[in-house]
């Protein structure tokens, strides 16, 4: 580092997103009057490849060793420029932003105070990439396999797309069936696929692949280490049943004293289970659970003389010891795919769901239609008097969505196309039957959903454009109080059956995962994509992807993809079978160190250990960093009584000119 | 009438959270004062309370630290103890003299860029009630 700096400026037009709002030339000049800089330049968009082939003729012409680019937020183009840097021999960490684009030309309209803040920018940059030290990434072993979070469709298919690579995979399913949202669905919109033929025989492949372990009924507890190796603890919930031997004949739930005293979840409570149940027929694996927060024997004690199911089991699967069970293991990258909770009316109380048993949600039309549903696919509901097939059916679109009264001001996205399915399957079953559907807007974005909408409407559902204000009921049909907003009629048009077409939510439980795995949450309080356009399966975390409506809401084409994009992601350490370690970690001055400690109990990786050396004769004690554990936070280094611990790239002396050159005394 | 003082204000924040929520501001052109400067560090516990001093030293008229919510630090714990750190420092700023609104703390997620605004707008305005600042002035040093 005896080599006098060299230093090249770079500023960066971005078009007119910068150079609109920061006179550029202006920067440019002042750059040029700056220590150290020999050339100074600006170009129309610097990321371009003629942009980038400006610096490296610099460095090789001028003979530069650090370089500033002005331009938009490191967190965009950094790597961009570090790999130019590299092109062209020189070290990729001798490398400066100046961010003058995201927190400059676009958050300032005056364009002399945006100017002025460039060159306060630009001077900081300066200061610092003088300082800046030549830093090498090491790479370390990824571990080949992969670990999937949630097991609807997302998971299933980015687990299967992982395990026909040749990985192993780790498939986590909190539930004691794989199969998720998709598997409540009946036909699937707009080609009307039947929902279980198109998924089922991916359950199968999933739990039977040889490179797939299936814990379902599981959930992860802890997740450490970092991209390529990480330690996870997954804890096998207790289902009470030897899995080994259970048939899944069904005979226990027959048999249990409390059959079919509970609502089945499966059916969103339309249907009823016993405490020991099988969620749905189709379920993977096939295996009964116990309910322990229903079952009579697990809750007091004692059921009769003795448990039923026990004595129905004749496989004599049933084990009231079986404990949890903990298992740990290693996986090279992690994919999310979590899912969703669907919008909970009770919130709109105005609609009466849970007032009125014939107001109901998309998701139980969806069981009510379906051939597999408690219903056997008739549609069938209870009017508070009496059970009835309906003849006035009314969906209300937008239900917990675009609807800022109760948080949710996006758009769920497959609201409109199930409701258009729901009607058309409606009409099939019931063909006297009036439908009518109360929008907002109808989005038929997708392939195939603009012809669908076409022929539902051709086949006589009535779309009414209007916000609905009520439900109430007249004797004993419900009205729905709207206004017709296309005629400006008010309306109060009477049913025997309400659908709420309610939105996409994020899971009630999402706090967890973001925990485990810090994740972030974008507005809308779904997972955050490290990038809304270039990076949309990654997170913040390295090796950590997301899948499906975990990110937001999708249809399940849009999962499948995104799913496939997770897994080809997560491929990437362990098909190279390496991960770079960031250079940018800890590092000690042992000259200095006095061993007390503090930082080995800040690190929050426990990346420091105290070790023993021979300095001048005596024996003393000082901090090392682990460099594969240490993420590079700077913790310790803040903490540090005698600043012996530096974050490389972030040192004390790299920071401090920076500070400087923003306060302005020079 | 005369000109309102413009107060010069440093920024600290981390990589994962305000600084990306900061980005998030610029992505969505929410306009904000341009008095403030913003220091890019991966995590707000790495703000060594002494930079916050040489800051106002160097001719800062206010100083802010942002970085994520408690609880949700990308390094798990780091600003835990930006907070106890940073907490005792401006109660020692206060009894040196120092008027405590020149010293702003904040958690703002990658999602809040009307928040960047808010917090960047108060820190400006509590600088520019607190006038000038020059007890702390170094003269000049060459970096």
């Amino acid at each position: 580092m005896t080599e006098k700096p060299k230093l090249g400026v770079y500023i960066c037009h971005c078009g007119i997103n910068i150079a609109a709002t920061v006179d550029v030339e202006e920067v440019t000049e002042y750059a040029q009057s700056l220590p150290n800089v020999v050339v100074a330049r600006n170009y129309s968009y610097m990321c371009s490849d003629p942009g980038q082939l400006l610096i490296k003729n610099d460095i090789k012409e001028h003979g530069l060793n650090r370089v500033v680019v002005a331009s938009c937020s490191p967190r965009m183009h950094e790597p961009t420029f570090r790999k130019a840097l590299q092109e062209v021999g020189l070290n990729p960490y001798y490398l400066e932003m100046a961010n003058i684009r995201e927190q400059g030309s676009w958050v300032h309209e005056d364009r002399e105070a945006a100017t002025a803040k460039a060159k306060t920018l630009v001077a900081a940059a300066v200061a610092k990439v003088r300082l800046l030290e030549p830093l090498t990434s090491r790479e370390v072993d990824a571990e080949p396999a992969a670990l999937v979070i949630g097991a609807g469709i997302a998971g299933i298919q980015a687990a299967l797309d992982i395990a026909d690579a040749g990985f192993k995979v780790y498939l986590v399913e909190k539930s004691p069936s794989v199969g998720g949202r998709m598997a409540q669905l009946d036909k699937t919109f707009p080609t009307l696929d039947c929902s279980a033929c198109i998924l089922t025989p991916k359950m199968v492949d999933a739990a039977n692949h040889p490179n797939i372990e299936l814990l379902a009924y599981s959930e992860v507890e802890e997740v450490g280490g970092f991209v390529g190796n990480f330690d996870v603890k997954v804890r096998k919930k207790a289902r009470y049943v030897d899995v080994s031997k259970c048939t899944g004949c069904g005979d226990c739930a027959k048999e249990c004293r409390l059959a079919n005293r509970f609502p089945n979840e499966f059916d969103e409570g339309l249907g009823k289970r016993s405490a020991i149940y099988l969620p749905f027929p189709q379920a993977v694996p096939a295996k009964y659970t116990i309910d322990p927060e229903k079952c009579l024997f697990l809750t007091r004690g004692r059921c009769g003389k003795s448990p039923k199911c026990v004595d129905a089991c004749r496989a004599e699967a049933i084990d009231f010891e079986q404990k949890d069970e903990i298992v740990t293991f290693k996986v090279g990258a992690i994919v999310v795919a979590t899912g969703f909770d669907v919008f909970d009316p009770a919130k709109k109380p105005e609609y009466g769901y849970t007032d009125y048993p014939n107001v109901i949600t998309g998701l139980e039309m969806e069981r009510l239609v379906s051939a597999s549903g408690p219903t056997g696919g008739d549609i069938v509901v209870h009017n508070g008097e009496e059970e009835i097939t309906p003849k006035e059916i009314a969906f209300i679109q937008c239900v917990g969505s675009r609807d800022q009264s109760v948080g949710n001001e996006y758009c769920s996205r497959v609201c409109c196309m199930y409701t258009a399915k729901q009607a058309h399957l409606i009409k099939d079953k019931i063909p006297d039957a009036t439908v009518k559907v109360y929008y907002m807007d109808v989005r038929a974005f997708g392939k195939g959903f603009e012809e669908f909408y076409d022929r539902v409407r051709r086949e006589g559902i009535r779309y009414v454009r209007g916000n609905p204000s009520e439900i109430f009921k007249r004797g004993n049909k419900l009205v729905v109080k709207v206004e017709d907003t296309l005629t400006a009629t008010p309306l109060e048009d009477e049913f025997d059956l309400v659908v709420l077409a309610v939105g996409l939510e994020p899971r009630s439980d999402d706090r967890k995962i973001i925990d485990l795995l810090r994740l972030s949450q974008s507005p809308d309080r779904f997972f955050l994509e490290a990038h809304p356009k270039l990076r949309p399966v990654d997170t913040a975390s390295d090796g950590v992807f997301l899948a499906g409506c975990c990110q937001g809401p999708k249809d399940i084409p849009d999962t499948v993809a995104q799913a496939k994009g997770a897994a080809a992601s997560a491929l990437i350490p362990l098909a190279r079978g390496k991960v770079a370690i960031d250079a940018q970690v800890a590092e000690v001055i042992e000259d200095t160190c006095r061993g007390c400690g503090f930082c080995v109990s800040i690190c929050p990786y426990t990346a420091i250990e105290l070790v023993t050396i021979n300095r001048m004769g005596h024996s003393v004690e000082v901090a090392r960093v682990n460099e594969a554990l240490c993420k590079g936070c700077g913790s310790c280094s803040a903490g540090c009584l005698s600043n012996s611990i530096q974050p490389r790239s972030f040192r004390d002396r790299q920071i401090l000119p920076q500070i400087a050159a923003l306060g302005g005394i020079r | 009438m005369s000109e309102q003082f413009e107060p010069n204000i440093v920024a600290f924040l981390c990589n994962w959270c305000s600084y990306a929520g900061a980005d998030l501001a610029g992505t969505s052109r929410i306009q904000y004062p341009a008095n403030i400067k913003i220091i890019r560090v991966m995590c707000s516990g790495r703000v060594n309370p002494l930079y916050v001093v040489n800051a106002l030293q160097q001719g800062a008229d206010g100083v802010l630290v942002s970085g994520c919510h408690p609880g949700d630090c990308h390094y798990m714990e780091g600003n835990f103890y930006a907070r106890r750190r940073l907490k005792l420092l401006k109660e020692l700023l206060e009894f040196t003299g120092v008027d405590p609104r020149r010293f702003n703390m904040s958690w703002v997620s990658a999602s809040e860029g009307h928040k960047w605004k808010e917090v960047v707008e108060k820190a400006v305005e509590d600088a520019r009630a607190a006038g000038p600042f020059d007890q702390f002035r170094r003269r000049q040093i060459g970096w």
